[in-house]
């Protein structure tokens, strides 16, 4: 019986040979998306009626927002894979992903507020859509915290996935806030019944900033992803390197690790 | 060529530069850490290609 695709392309070695002929291409492109977004944004959007140039901030905060919730959604996939299945894959890409998702909610926190301050006279409020997306940010540092805080990556792996999943809570109330209560921050203007609210002229410049980031996030994810599989092999070869010298055996450390998968916590 | 950003030009330039310098220094870090473990890597197992 063959292997099939999705089991074979999660393999740890199997992903390294795959994602490293992959990562160049995703790279050039995202670059190249990114440089048309930005001419876009720039040059062939006009001003709003109301917000003037201002509005030009709204081609990084809200790629940045979306990039904050779908790192996190893709951890939350992730936490379930290593919960349920204990993929070494899953644990990897969930480590890989919470620096990249924190730092995008990070910016749109900033954007946000510089946004903020010419158009509703404030930096921050304790909006609801703004606090739950200040909580993201919050939940982001916690889990990569707890990371660090456990020598075993094993450990880790479970009691992040944990805790990752009760954070999975704060998305729906994210999407929903503006929802249901009332905010200051603007309803949903992109995806919502009956369309966009947002004019062509400024909607199609924001959809390509969109797709440049979503690629240029899953480029560095996937980058990410190589570096945390060297670094469990690395931190396997030294556990081996030690317990070699620990016992006098003669077994040198290339013979030690050769056999190893890649991606496999002692 | 010059943009006329009007009287918020700061906010929006600021937007862009904190953006800026918060993917410059996710992108370094990341190959700074890739770095770090290639060679830890080729310490530990000298034959090893990449």
């Amino acid at each position: 019986m063959s292997t099939p695709l999705w089991t074979r392309l999660s393999n740890p070695s199997h992903f390294m040979r795959w994602s490293g002929t992959l990562v160049p291409w995703l790279a050039a492109i995202s670059t190249a998306i990114l440089a048309l977004g930005l001419y876009l944004s720039w040059f062939v959007a006009p001003p709003d009626y109301q917000q003037g140039e201002t509005v030009r901030i709204m081609f990084i905060h809200v790629p940045a927002a979306w990039l904050g919730v779908f790192f996190y959604a893709s951890m939350s996939l992730s936490a379930i894979g290593t919960l349920v299945w204990r993929h070494p894959l899953a644990d990897v890409a969930q480590r890989a992903a919470a620096p990249i998702g924190a730092s995008f909610t990070l910016i749109c926190l900033v954007t946000g507020s510089l946004w903020g301050k010419p158009m509703w006279g404030t930096y921050w409020v304790w909006d609801a859509r703004l606090t739950s997306m200040l909580i993201l940010f919050l939940i982001y540092c916690g889990i990569i915290a707890l990371w660090r805080t456990m020598e075993d990556p094993n450990r880790a792996a479970r009691s992040v996935a944990i805790l990752t999943l009760v954070g999975a809570i704060n998305l729906p109330i994210i999407k929903f806030s503006v929802n249901w209560w009332s905010t200051l921050h603007q309803p949903a203007s992109i995806l919502r019944m009956g369309g966009s609210t947002i004019d062509p002229s400024m909607l199609y410049p924001l959809l390509v900033m969109i797709g440049a980031a979503t690629l240029g996030g899953t480029t560095l994810h996937l980058y990410a992803m190589r570096t945390e599989i060297m670094r469990r092999r690395v931190r396997t070869l030294t556990i081996r390197e030690a317990e070699r010298l620990d016992a006098g055996s003669t077994v040198t450390t290339s013979d030690a690790g050769r056999d190893l998968p890649l991606g496999q916590a002692v | 060529m010059t943009f006329d950003l009007g009287s918020h030009g700061g906010f929006i330039l600021a937007s862009y530069a904190f953006t800026a310098l918060v993917m410059a220094a996710l992108v370094l870090n990341a190959i700074r850490d890739r770095r770090a473990q290639r060679r830890a890597l080729a310490q530990l197992q000298p034959e090893d290609r990449r």
